[in-house]
């Protein structure tokens, strides 16, 4: 069964290569790299061509900029952190852009996968997040005293130090970066395994000497289609929790109490 | 299938991915955050400004406006009871001037009346008296014609005419 699917140039069942296309120019120029370059550049287009000559009552291009920026200012810096949360706005409004145009990357014909499906773009994306909310806690506090207030909570029978001081160390020194990493990569991972299933599956099913299984392909391709736009609602709302979750982890950083 | 079989490990990254992407994302925020996002945020608050400016303009007129038209509406009343002041005033000037006015008219009708009567009366006297001359001369000589010679003297020196008409008129008086 599985050599004759192969013989018809299809890979089935996919795998976790149908991840790793072949290198355009070495390990450092790869599809993945390229799309990197291709997230960069739009963005920079993007945000230099609508903001090139800013007016208080703005064109349609810079209304849009703003409008992204508004969001990620109000709905994720200033309900996460407060007034506080206002000079971290430009730091976020980037990486929700960037996060949302790779994942996206995920559902462009062309492209058809988010760079975020290899995991090291999400580490270095977490890797910021983690060292600025240390970074912030130890240089407001001091570091003993940032170290004090993250492990030690207040108001708690001493016994229960034992207890509670590894489990906060783990959560905040160790589970919190690896889940923002991991969050993003395995919805982008399991995003592009899913339409591969579909997609894949559809045209292996209509390759079938079965007439019965050619007709069933259908299904496949609709529901590809139909995962195809769930893909699009995960690339913003995962941009979204990525960013909130930066910023709850900075604003828990900033806060006096534990 | 082993998910490492041929060489891959979806969660081992590519180091050459870690540097490419630290790189690209490091190069988007120098640029987004040094050229872009700041003036967004300027931008932002002179919106806000703009319109929370608008708004404080606005309710300032507005409370000048209230301020000014309490104030006509006050200088109106005053103006108003002054003129009704004045109205009044000028009422009861007129009403004193009216009655002056024809209390004088009266006085001098009055005077002018008097003026005529006594006038008419020193004229009716005047009349009467050179009536009375002319008449007894008349008479005369009507009775000097019909009798044929001269009354005249004879009349005038008996005063006949005087006494004739003196019973004349007390006869008329009568």
């Amino acid at each position: 069964m599985s050599g004759q699917l192969v013989a018809a140039g299809l890979p089935w069942p996919p795998s976790v290569e149908d991840f790793y296309p072949p290198d355009v120019a070495g390990p450092w120029v790869t599809k993945f790299t390229l799309m990197i370059w291709l997230a960069v550049g739009l963005l920079i287009i993007f945000f230099m061509a609508t903001y090139r000559n800013p007016k208080l009552v703005p064109s349609k291009g810079q209304w849009m900029a703003e409008s992204v920026y508004g969001l990620v200012r109000d709905n994720i810096a200033r309900e996460q952190m407060g007034k506080d949360g206002i000079r971290f706005a430009p730091y976020f409004t980037v990486l929700f852009c960037f996060i949302v145009v790779t994942n996206l990357f995920g559902v462009v014909p062309g492209l058809q996968i988010s760079p975020n499906s290899h995991i090291a773009f999400p580490i270095v994306l977490a890797l910021v997040s983690y060292v600025m909310y240390l970074y912030i806690g130890a240089r407001k506090h001091g570091l003993a005293r940032y170290l004090k207030q993250s492990l030690i909570l207040p108001g708690v029978p001493w016994p229960m130090h034992f207890l509670l001081i590894p489990i906060e160390f783990l959560q905040t020194f160790v589970v919190r970066p690896v889940t923002l990493a991991v969050r993003l990569f395995a919805n982008m991972f399991a995003g592009h395994l899913i339409l591969l299933v579909f997609t894949v599956g559809g045209f292996v099913m209509l390759a079938s000497d079965n007439l019965f299984v050619q007709i069933s392909s259908l299904a496949a391709f609709l529901m590809a289609i139909v995962m195809a736009f769930f893909e699009v609602l995960v690339a913003l709302l995962q941009a979204y929790v990525f960013v909130t979750l930066t910023a709850n982890y900075i604003g828990s950083s900033l806060a006096d109490e534990h | 299938m082993n998910l490492a079989a041929e060489g891959h490990h979806p969660l081992v990254p590519i180091w050459q991915e870690l540097v490419i992407g630290s790189i690209a994302f490091a190069l988007l925020c120098f640029v987004l955050m040094k050229f872009v996002l700041p003036r967004m945020e300027t931008m932002y608050q002179a919106r806000v400004d703009a319109i929370e400016g608008g708004l404080k303009r606005a309710e300032a007129a507005q409370a000048e406006a209230n301020q000014l038209l309490e104030q006509y509406r006050a200088q109106l009343a005053e103006v108003r009871t002054e003129a009704a002041q004045i109205r009044d005033d000028a009422r009861a000037d007129a009403e004193s001037i009216r009655t002056e006015i024809l209390a004088k008219a009266r006085e001098e009708s009055d005077r002018i009346i008097a003026a005529g009567r006594e006038s008419l009366a020193v004229e009716r006297q005047t009349i009467v008296r050179e009536l009375r001359a002319e008449v007894g001369g008349l008479a005369v000589d009507l009775a000097s014609r019909i009798v044929g010679e001269s009354l005249a003297d004879e009349a005038r020196r008996k005063g006949t005419v005087e006494r004739f008409l003196t019973d004349l008129e007390s006869a008329g008086a009568r």
